[in-house]
């Protein structure tokens, strides 16, 4: 490390009495952090011993409602009974490998992509996989074609399904938003009007409101007989909206990159893409990293209201399994619960993920 | 919740046009095409249609898709489900995403003739009543001036009980909470005095969510009539026989006692001949339907009486007596259009 010089002086003492010093300083500095340390002791004391006892200590994991009753703490039998209907849904049973070969699959693509940016030789193999992949995915899901049973989609669900709106949204609506960004910048008034109009009418109204239009009028303006399919609707919706967001996101990535840059661009007689491509849009993606993820984080999540047109995405499996015997349906903390942890772990490895590649794509600016 | 109203008004209208068009014999010929009859049924309400642990689709909504097809195709398990909310249910009949919709509608007159639907039977009789805590003592919902109420929201079940305190001349405050889990924990939780929902969940809820079950008490008011049945689209007459008869000849079994079980025997040694016609033996039922003689048979042998099925799912899920959908003969409403 270069900046060894700026560290403080090696501690000296017993580990105890550097405790004692460490938390001086950082605990009880004056009487207000004092104050607050204390607060905040007491705070925890109060919080966590009640939910270790109840999430650990006085719960069960037996899948019976007989040994819920009996438990003073959480049951998490009813995670455990109704497993495979909270993971994928009404899925046919027998058939259930399909969505979970099918998750696996998405996962490691996924993973190879994301990986690209560690092992450049990865990077050449990222649309061959998501070329080859994708028709993978839809013939284990849908089935009809290699003596797999035919399965609508209308039986899908859980996380797959959650996890396949949310990836496929994210690849479809990032060009999207890119293009709609770059028409937003653009001289030509016919391009920029129609860019400027469609980012603000999908603003300005909630994604439920989109699904459920594709939904619910949708369906009754198309001829007799035509039916687009429910899940590529809200697909199409969820595409549509996020395009829409990161749009306004990619616009703020182009308007930090310095006019200079776009100069540099003409006087090398570049064209537009190609200044675009190798100048421009590589800086300012760099820049918007952060609300990037965060626009994936928020559309991840948004995926749950996809409940609201009868799709059951991975918390809709969850009120399934809830209303699977009404005898389970007083555990809802529990199945809520575990559908958040679930959801965290998700959205917290995103947010890790673009920590680490904004560190590695700053390296450029590091000495 | 207001967008969805306004939408889903609107989308009523344009499916009541979209009907007109519907060209006789489609839906029908649809069904036979491709093998299997498309239902729409709720995204999970226990004994009527709700996911079991395995992901198929149990209750007696379903068994009344369930009896249609074996009807129609021999096969009570060629059925394909779509789950749909309450706002798109009519959109996805109209539109033909789904043949049949068998979730709990009740059966009205603007749904009837304005929206181009055929109710084609009520296979379940509930209506709205009130649950109180026992400690409230009272005794009759006429005692219930300036109670708060728990009530979801958008459904006709608010307007029920807006238009009933409305009539009595009380007040009421009402706590409108959108999640069924939630209301029903403010309510357990003394938020608010009473709750209010069709009487079939309100005993599942008693019986199931409470502490203490003894606690809470139904009162004997019952503010609205909730006859829920499958509904088609209008314009086939011959599909909507098949459902109306499918299901008529479940309550027929039942009257006639001829369970899943037996029916078997009945078939080769009964002597009755509203028996002998329900079952084939004596031919005729099954050709005016434009259906295989066994139709009748398939049906309670893969599928069960009415009988049958309220015991399997509503009985067993939900803890509920058989009240208003018992027999006529005994003393409820299901009354059975003769088979002959």
């Amino acid at each position: 490390m270069s900046e060894n010089a700026k560290l403080p002086p090696l501690p000296t003492g017993t580990f105890s009495e550097r405790a004692v010093a460490w938390s001086k300083k950082n605990l009880f500095d004056g009487w207000f952090n004092t104050l607050l340390t204390l607060g905040s002791i007491a705070f925890l004391v109060w919080l966590i011993p009640p939910i270790v006892e109840w999430a650990i200590i006085n719960a069960t994991l037996a899948p019976s409602i007989e040994a819920c009753a009996e438990a003073t703490g959480a049951c998490w039998g009813f995670v455990n009974a109704n497993l495979r209907l909270i993971l994928f849904g009404t899925y046919p049973f027998e058939e259930q490998w399909r969505p979970l070969l099918a998750m696996i699959l998405l996962m490691g693509i996924i993973c190879g992509s994301l990986g690209a940016v560690k092992y450049p030789s990865l990077r050449k193999a990222i649309i061959p996989m998501w070329v080859i992949g994708v028709p993978i995915i839809a013939i284990l899901m849908w089935g009809g074609v290699f003596g797999l049973t035919y399965v609508q989609n209308s039986y899908w669900g859980g996380l797959p399904l959650t996890l396949i709106l949310s990836s496929i949204g994210v690849i479809f609506a990032f060009p999207f938003g890119l293009l709609l960004a770059l028409g937003r910048q653009s001289h030509m008034p016919a391009i920029k009007t129609v860019s400027v109009v469609y980012i603000e009418v999908i603003r300005g109204v909630p994604l439920i409101t989109v699904l459920f239009m594709a939904s619910v009028m949708f369906p009754l303006f198309l001829p007799d007989g035509v039916t687009i399919d429910k899940l590529l609707r809200a697909q199409i919706g969820i595409i549509l909206f996020t395009a829409a967001y990161l749009a306004e996101v990619f616009r703020g990535g182009l308007q930090a990159v310095p006019r200079g840059q776009f100069e540099a661009g003409d006087s090398l007689a570049l064209s537009y893409w190609q200044s675009m491509r190798l100048i421009i849009l590589p800086q300012a993606l760099r820049l918007v990293i952060p609300p990037t993820v965060n626009s994936f984080i928020s559309m991840f999540k948004d995926t749950t209201l996809v409940v609201i047109i009868g799709l059951f995405d991975f918390l809709g499996t969850v009120k399934l399994a809830l209303r699977s015997d009404p005898a389970w349906t007083k555990y809802y903390v529990e199945g809520y619960a575990f559908a958040a942890a679930i959801f965290f772990l998700i959205c917290f490895s995103m947010a890790k993920y673009s920590a680490y590649l904004e560190k590695e794509l700053r390296k450029g600016e590091q000495r | 919740m207001k967008i969805q109203t306004i939408l889903a008004a609107g989308a009523m209208t344009v499916a009541a046009v979209a009907a007109q068009n519907a060209q006789a014999g489609a839906v029908l010929d649809g069904i036979k095409a491709k093998g299997f009859v498309q239902c729409g049924v709720n995204t999970g309400l226990p004994g009527f249609s709700a996911a079991n642990a395995e992901g198929k689709w149990e209750g007696i909504d379903v068994d009344v898709c369930r009896a249609t097809a074996a009807a129609l195709l021999g096969d009570a398990n060629a059925v394909q489900y779509t789950p749909l909310t309450a706002a798109q249910r009519f959109t996805a009949l109209q539109s033909g995403e789904i043949d049949i919709l068998s979730r709990n509608t009740t059966a009205t007159t603007t749904r009837d003739a304005k929206l181009g639907l055929t109710f084609v039977g009520i296979n379940y009789y509930d209506g709205q009543g009130f649950l109180i805590p026992k400690a409230l003592g009272v005794s009759s919902a006429t005692e219930l001036d300036g109670a708060t109420v728990c009530v979801e929201p958008g459904t006709t079940t608010e307007l029920n009980l807006a238009d009933y305190f409305r009539a009595k001349g009380m007040s009421f405050e009402p706590v409108v909470i959108e999640n069924i889990n939630e209301a029903t924990a403010a309510f357990f939780s003394g938020r608010c005095d009473v709750y209010t929902t069709d009487a079939s969940g309100l005993a599942s809820i008693r019986t199931q969510m409470a502490e203490n079950p003894a606690d809470y008490v139904i009162l004997p008011e019952i503010i609205s009539k909730e006859p829920l049945g499958p509904v088609v689209a209008q314009g086939d007459e011959q599909w909507s026989d098949i459902v109306r008869w499918a299901f008529a000849a479940m309550v027929e079994a039942e009257e006639y006692g001829v369970t899943m079980e037996n029916v078997d025997d009945m078939k080769a040694n009964s002597t009755n001949p509203g028996i002998q016609r329900l079952l084939g033996v004596s031919p005729g039922m099954g050709e005016a339907l434009g259906l295989d003689e066994a139709w009748a048979y398939n049906i309670i042998k893969q599928v069960g009486n009415y009988g049958e099925s309220y015991e399997k799912n509503v009985t067993a899920k939900l803890g509920l007596e058989r009240g208003l959908n018992a027999l006529w003969t005994d003393g409820g409403l299901q009354y059975a259009w003769p088979v002959r």
